[in-house]
């Protein structure tokens, strides 16, 4: 049988050789079939080809189009709703005064068609600026009598996200891209705030306004509660159980009170009827929920308004004016409790109806402990994107603009008898800066303080990692969790079967941070708000009842239908309805982020339009056949059809966590059966971006792929196609990147395949010299000579000339000359224009930027006498000599002269650089050894790196073994092998070509020893691996100090590297030292060379004095010299200042 | 004991020589010249320009292998060591320019040079007798006869790209008489130094002085020098029919023949690239003895072109010998 396979394979290849680039999809498909058994039909090809979905996926939607597609919505949609919620000034002093807010527009005036011009980002990256678009807004006042308009006032800057519909970089092709400076390649969704970029992350949360039900069973607490959030206020509402009775708490209110006496307060007077709300007619629950009935009676409370009243004397309140209890009561039903309800005309119906189906939620939890919701599930999980962060930020700083411009406003209207009659628009500019300058400085520390909700945030955003190409993409696909990192639950880091799909499942940081801080797979999206009017009009049109209309009896007979979590109607005919919902989204009725599914345990309909969920698009299965056929997916790849289309045509949907639920979803075609409702596109989607990196991932150890992910972030590679265009205060570029032997179809969609960090070594798995234990390698120094590993770094300095108040300024000295002519040592790099020359060497010592700053910078200095110059150069210190490879003089924000110089170094590998391979796993250099004593094959190749064997068998990285087979064979086979996550080359394939090819089908070569020349016993396994060098570099890390500086306070020697600090001799050494008892080296190590200090002890008084004199005891009698450590010397001393005099006894040891 | 090395299916057995005195009470197997004037014997296979491919029987496989090493480490050749850059406005960093100057493999008889001595101050150092320079002076300029659609930037720019050839020889001092016949030029014109665009330019001059493959991989003659040894298949049954068309498949082109009786039979062990293919394969098992003739070595030696491989290879004889020599005349073997 194999035979025969294999002899098919060879007529297949002789006959595909012709096509050269993608004769291996097309071979694959051919041949798959054949080795299955199977006849060639369609089927099998849409199964082949369906990836294609993926790129057009990526194509439309890009790797951070999350970010793009939030922020875009802020600017284009949300902004407008803030104004509208913000519409109108009024003042205090003059009522016929108003100001009103017609139209908000960032980047674009009204007049004109075109767009602003906008300082290129590159050039804001440079010059340290912040890369913003003004927000102009259109405005309608009065002025005395007069209503004005005005367009295009111009109310602060806006930060501009990369590659968002205000960026000048939108849409713009590689030709534009490489005009302005910048990468094509670059995702974009970053923000540039004075020269920095900026990440805003993606902030988990527990969904907003939905009921999450939780139970303590220890405490017999069962609990549901609401986080209501508006855009006025944030508060959570809680639904308790205390002692078998059912409370409801919230914040504002004083103490818990009983479920029945709220419902009553709403207007629920009858008690069979808040019976019917909660508990429907399951006697069961009846039960358990008549207590509170009682409760409710006992305290003499029936009617509403004494429900009411009872509810307004709990009421914490921070109010001016009084309201009668009454009032307050009302007040906080109304406003307070659940406050994302919103109540018209004092109708609490729905707002009863919400906290009966809170109380129901509790009761059938306590019915069924099963009932309760979990909060680490994906569904229950709503992802904070840039966009609402920054709209929330904008929302109170634009608040804050009105009050201080109102405030401006009534302080002229005040004055009576004004000349002129009083222009607004004179002092709307007064303020603009607030909002340009609260907006630069959160993007930039990362705080968010928002007054409206009392919520100080630190971190939310991060510098934009570009260590390399992958590390800045990983930041893209960050979500970081508001969980503590401190506490110790396994809940929150766990890995969710509900994440499937939606977050990869390899990439998390390892330690404090683990499982928390996670990524996005390949193909998410994440939602952004959407209308809920139309929907719930919707509903009712496909036969939802009212919920205002329906009877409280009959409540809980039907489904109930909630939208974003409020019950808005009752359905006898749920599955219909959905079917219905779910035809009209596919159809394109209504936006395909919209999610239905139904909840059959909670006898719910869940509608979800809100913003923040994870979705991901699956093909549609119908009848037992996938919808997705061969002729679309050829329409697709000839270009007739993009990804938009196939959800046009109801192909492809997209499924939130919620409706993934709901739905029966077949990994291949093969497993599809009559009840699978969806298939999946890709399963290689499951890992994100970074993970996609790893050949063969499915074969390594769990977490292993995990480690790799961390490491890829560390790898020095190509970053960008900007890369030496850019000054940054580090980058790492490697000289001589290559592209990986064994890809994967992720690397080529993310493009690593052209920006890659890594070099495909020639590796053999073999000990070699004893130093290569603890998974050191051994690197061939033949290859290092070649350009094997080299990378260069490069380093900025900034200098900026600052302008005093007295007219003198900072400014840049020439070289000094020696009698010869000739610059002295120091200054030899420099230029006459005192700042190094480009491609001048520098060594230790010598400077680089000759800058003078002068003496008296506050006194304005009187007469002719020029200014009185101090020089502080810019001095190189660092081992190794660099080049200097740019300078840049510019003028900041700010018109102060900008200096930046970037300094080059190139660096071949050494001993104890950090290397690692894609699985996992690291090693530093141990030996680099010539080429002659290496070992080496039949073709004479000897191995760039030798790596020991034992790093295998407790890793478990398979993968790795198979990279090199595949890699090996490529190489033999002129091709790229494929290491795809689920799929790839196969292995048997590649150990045909490596047998066809006249080696050993399992990668396994005889090698000649290079010291003796003989054949070694075993044979090695051999081939290519790709290796990344990781950023940690001996050079970096060096240190060694003989005598150096010491701390001023107590003498002893500094510590770090950075502070060319001593090693400290620890507790645990000194331990050792007085184990072992060697005194004198105590005595050396802990004193001598430390903080030795002599210092005069009197023995009479025991206190310590000078030059041999006590000053307590006035004499000079029992002054005796001794050494002690300065330390002692200072504690006596401070202990003497706190009143405690510690006595010192002299005597000696060595009595007679 | 056998001079073959046995090629098991997982491991290589008998790969030391065991013809040293002492290693066994009943043979003598001191070294005689006379004896390996007889046995030893150098077969050419092929010999051009850069390649030579040859046999050398019946040596010991440290002599081969120092051969080996030699070719590799110790045999003097030229290459760029210093570079002087004048102007680079080009995006390729000196360093990394320079350092792909070094591995420009050159045309010159490394014995028209001497020895740079670097205990020397930097003025002192080079001499006409010890350094050769290049220089690399280009300047990327907008070519005006360039097509509209064109889009290479070959055509599109003159010196776009700045190969090997681009470097130019200036012979100092006496060098214009002694390098008359044999001007400096890289072996290889088309090595891709680097890229330039309109108003980039380089200006460079680089001293190119004699080292050997031991200090810089740049310094190597070869790009490989190494040796295999002979193959040697034993059938030990006779494998027909069918399966004798598989056990040939087992093998590359040309090692197994099928004789008219339709049994497999040993045509070319040499060819064989000794995969263990049929040692794969249970219908095989025992049936066949795979090996390698220990004293047996088919050297391949790769120039990079300054020297012809039989010269590196007549170097490598040279140096051995004077090692040896070294070593005799030494103290301490006294």
């Amino acid at each position: 049988m194999s035979n025969a396979v294999i002899k098919k394979r060879k007529t297949a290849n002789g006959a595909e050789a012709k096509h050269s680039h993608d004769k291996d999809e097309n071979f694959d498909a051919l041949l798959k079939p054949v080795f299955k058994g199977k006849k060639l039909t369609d089927e099998i090809n849409t199964a082949e080809d369906k990836w294609n979905l993926l790129p057009a996926f990526l194509k439309v939607k890009g790797l951070v189009k999350q970010h793009l597609d939030s922020f875009n919505y802020f600017v284009d949609d949300d902004l407008k709703k803030i104004i509208k919620a913000n519409e109108v000034i009024l003042s205090d002093v003059d009522p016929e005064f108003y100001l009103k807010y017609v139209d908000i527009r960032i980047g674009k005036k009204s007049s004109s068609s075109a767009r602003d011009y906008l300082t290129p980002p590159h050039e804001c990256r440079l010059r340290d600026m912040t890369y913003s678009a003004p927000i102009y807004v259109d405005i309608e006042y009065t002025r005395g009598r007069n209503i004005i308009m005005h367009k295009d006032v111009e109310i602060g800057r806006m930060p501009i996200m990369l590659r968002s519909n205000k960026c000048i970089l939108y849409d713009a092709d590689e030709k534009t891209m490489a005009k302005l400076n910048e990468c094509p390649l670059d995702p974009g969704g970053y923000f540039i705030v004075n020269g920095t970029e900026k990440v805003i992350l993606v902030q988990e949360q527990l969904s907003k306004n939905r009921i999450i039900v939780e139970a303590d069973p220890k405490k017999e607490i069962v609990q549901a509660s609401v986080t209501s959030s508006t855009h006025e206020r944030k508060s959570k509402t809680y639904v308790i159980t205390k002692n078998g009775k059912i409370y409801l708490k919230h914040n504002s209110i004083a103490e818990e009170i009983p479920i029945a006496i709220v419902l009553k307060a709403c207007g629920i007077i009858s008690e069979l009827e808040i019976m019917q709300l909660v508990c429907g007619n399951d006697s069961a629950y009846q039960d358990i929920f008549a207590v509170n009935l009682e409760e409710a009676s006992r305290m003499n409370i029936y009617t509403q308004q004494q429900a009411l009243e009872y509810i307004g004397t709990k009421v914490k309140t921070m109010r001016r004016q009084k309201l009668s209890i009454l009032q307050e009561g009302i007040e906080a039903i109304a406003t307070t409790v659940v406050a994302h309800l919103t109540v018209e005309a004092l109708n609490f119906r729905e707002k009863a109806l919400y906290m009966a189906t809170m109380a129901r939620r509790v009761v059938m939890a306590i019915h069924d402990p099963k009932m309760v919701d979990d909060r680490d599930y994906v569904g229950n999980k709503r992802l904070e994107l840039a966009g609402q962060l920054i709209s929330l930020l904008f929302e109170d700083l634009f608040k804050k603009f009105n009050s201080d411009f109102k405030a401006s406003i009534d302080k002229v209207l005040k004055k009576p008898n004004r000349a002129m009659e009083y222009d607004a628009l004179l002092s709307i500019n007064v303020h603009s800066n607030n909002i340009t300058s609260g907006l630069n400085r959160a993007i930039s520390t990362g705080n968010w303080s928002l007054k409206r909700f009392k919520m100080e945030r630190a971190g939310v955003t991060h510098v934009l990692s570009r260590l390399s190409y992958i590390s800045a993409l990983g930041m893209m696909t960050r979500i970081s969790s508001q969980f503590e990192k401190s506490r110790k639950v396994s809940g929150p880091r766990a890995l969710q079967p509900s994440q499937f799909g939606m977050l990869c499942t390899a990439d998390t940081p390892e330690g404090e941070a683990c499982g928390l801080v996670k990524n996005l797979a390949l193909m998410t999206h994440i939602t952004t708000d959407y209308e809920e009017e139309p929907i719930r009009k919707l509903c009712y049109i496909l036969g939802v009842e009212d919920i205002s209309m329906v009877d409280s009896a009959s409540l809980h007979l039907n489904f109930g239908v909630y939208l974003n979590g409020t019950l808005v109607g009752v359905t006898r005919f749920a599955n219909k309805f959905v079917t219905q919902f779910r035809e009209l989204r596919r159809s394109g009725k209504i936006s395909e982020f919209i999610s239905i599914h139904s909840n059959a345990h909670q006898k719910a309909i869940q509608i979800a339009t809100d913003g923040g969920r994870i979705c991901r698009p699956l093909i549609i299965v119908r009848d037992g056949k996938s919808t997705v056929e061969a002729h679309h997916l050829a329409d697709l790849i000839n270009g007739e059809l993009v990804f938009d289309d196939f959800l046009k045509l109801g192909l492809v949907e997209y499924l939130d966590v919620n409706e993934e639920n709901d739905s029966f979803i077949a990994l291949y075609e093969k497993d599809i059966c009559p009840a699978s409702t969806h298939m999946e596109i890709e399963p290689f989607t499951v890992l994100g971006a970074v993970a996609g990196l790893i050949p063969y991932p499915h074969h390594n150890q769990s977490p292993r792929n995990t480690y790799q992910c961390a490491m890829g972030k560390q790898a020095i590679g190509a970053i960008a196609y900007n890369q030496f265009k850019r000054i940054d205060t580090l980058l790492y570029l490697m000289i001589y990147p290559q592209q990986p032997m064994v890809k994967t179809k992720t690397i080529e969609l993310i493009d690593y395949d052209k920006l890659p960090a890594g070099q495909n070594a020639t590796v053999a798995v073999m000990s070699y010299s004893g130093y290569d234990i603890e998974d050191a390698l051994v690197l061939n120094k033949a290859s290092i000579d070649r350009g094997f590993g080299r990378c260069e770094t490069r380093r900025k300095t900034t200098t900026i000339l600052k302008r005093y108040p007295n007219h003198t300024q900072d400014i840049i000295g020439g070289m000094r000359v020696d009698e010869n002519g000739e610059p002295i040592w120091q200054h030899k790099s420099l230029g006459p224009d005192g700042l190094g020359e480009v491609g001048m060497k520098v060594e230790s010592g010598q400077i680089y930027i000759n800058k003078s700053i002068p003496t008296n910078s506050t006194e304005p200095f009187s007469d002719d006498a020029s200014a009185q110059y101090k020089e502080t150069p810019v001095i190189y210190r660092a081992p190794e000599a660099s080049h200097i490879d740019q300078v840049m003089m510019s003028v900041s924000d700010n018109d102060q002269a900008l200096i930046k110089v970037l300094l080059r170094q190139n660096r071949r590998p050494e001993l104890g650089d950090k290397f690692s391979s894609r699985h996992g796993q690291k090693g530093v250099c141990g030996i680099i050894v010539k080429q002659e004593d290496l070992p080496f094959n039949d073709q004479g190749i000897s191995p760039d790196i030798i790596m020991n064997p034992h790093g295998f068998p407790s890793r478990m990285t398979v993968g790795k073994m198979i990279e090199l087979i595949s890699g090996k064979a490529g190489v033999l086979n002129g091709s790229l092998e494929y290491g795809t996550c689920f799929g790839g080359s196969k292995l048997e394939d590649m150990s045909k070509i490596l047998v066809d090819q006249g080696f050993n089908y399992s990668g396994k070569d005889m090698l000649y020893s290079g010291i003796t020349g003989e054949c070694l016993q075993a044979y090695i396994f051999f081939g290519p691996i790709y290796y990344q060098k990781l950023k940690h570099m001996v050079l970096d890390k060096m240190h060694a100090r003989a005598r150096g500086p010491r701390a001023v306070l107590t003498r002893q020697p500094t510590e770090g590297r950075s502070r060319d600090g001593g090693l400290r001799l620890g507790e645990m050494e000194r331990d050792c030292v007085i184990a072992y008892g060697a005194s004198q080296l105590l005595l050396e190590r802990l004193m001598i060379s430390s903080d030795a200090f002599e210092v005069d002890v009197c023995n009479g008084c025991g206190l310590m004095g000078y030059s041999g004199w006590c000053t307590s005891c006035k004499s000079a009698e029992n002054v005796i010299k001794m050494t002690i450590p300065y330390a002692a010397k200072l504690l006596f001393q401070e202990l003497l200042s706190m009143n405690i005099a510690p006595r010192l006894k002299l005597d000696d040891i060595f009595q007679e | 004991m056998s001079n073959i090395v046995n090629i098991e299916y997982n491991r290589v057995t008998n790969t030391t020589s065991s013809d040293f005195p002492g290693f066994s009470k009943d043979a003598d197997n001191a070294w005689d010249i006379e004896k390996f004037k007889k046995t030893f014997d150098i077969q050419i296979s092929s010999i051009d320009e850069r390649d030579i491919n040859f046999d050398l029987m019946h040596v010991d496989t440290s002599i081969a292998n120092a051969f080996r090493r030699i070719m590799i480490s110790d045999v003097p050749s030229v290459a760029a060591e210093y570079v002087y850059f004048m102007n680079n406005t080009s995006v390729i960093q000196d360093e990394v320019l320079a350092h792909r100057i070094g591995l420009v493999p050159l045309k010159v008889d490394p014995d028209m040079l001497t020895w740079v001595d670097k205990a020397l101050p930097d003025e002192e150092r080079f001499t006409d007798e010890n350094t050769v320079v290049l220089s690399l002076n280009v300047k990327c300029t907008r070519n005006p006869d360039a097509p509209k659609d064109a889009t290479d930037p070959r055509v599109l720019y003159n010196n776009a790209h700045v190969y090997a050839r681009d470097l130019k020889f200036e012979p100092q001092g006496k060098q214009k008489e002694t390098f008359a016949n044999c001007p400096v030029v890289p072996c290889d014109p088309d090595i891709l130094l680097a890229k330039l665009r309109p108003g980039q330019e380089i200006s460079l001059r680089a001293h190119c002085i004699l080292g050997i493959g031991g200090d810089h991989a740049k310094f190597s003659p070869v790009s490989t020098a190494s040796y295999r040894l002979l193959p040697q298949i034993t059938i030990t049954e006779p494998i027909t029919g069918e399966s004798a068309e598989r056990f040939q498949a087992c093998f590359p082109k040309g090692v197994i023949g099928i004789n008219k009786k339709g049994e497999a039979v040993v045509e070319d062990a040499r060819k064989d690239t000794v995969s263990r293919e049929v040692l794969r394969h249970e219908e095989f098992e025992g049936k066949v003895k795979l090996g390698r003739v220990r004293d047996h070595f088919i050297f391949n030696v790769e120039s990079t072109g300054a020297m012809t491989p039989e010269e590196i290879f007549f170097k490598s004889v040279r140096i051995l010998k004077n090692k040896a020599e070294y070593l005799k005349n030494c103290p301490i073997s006294q």
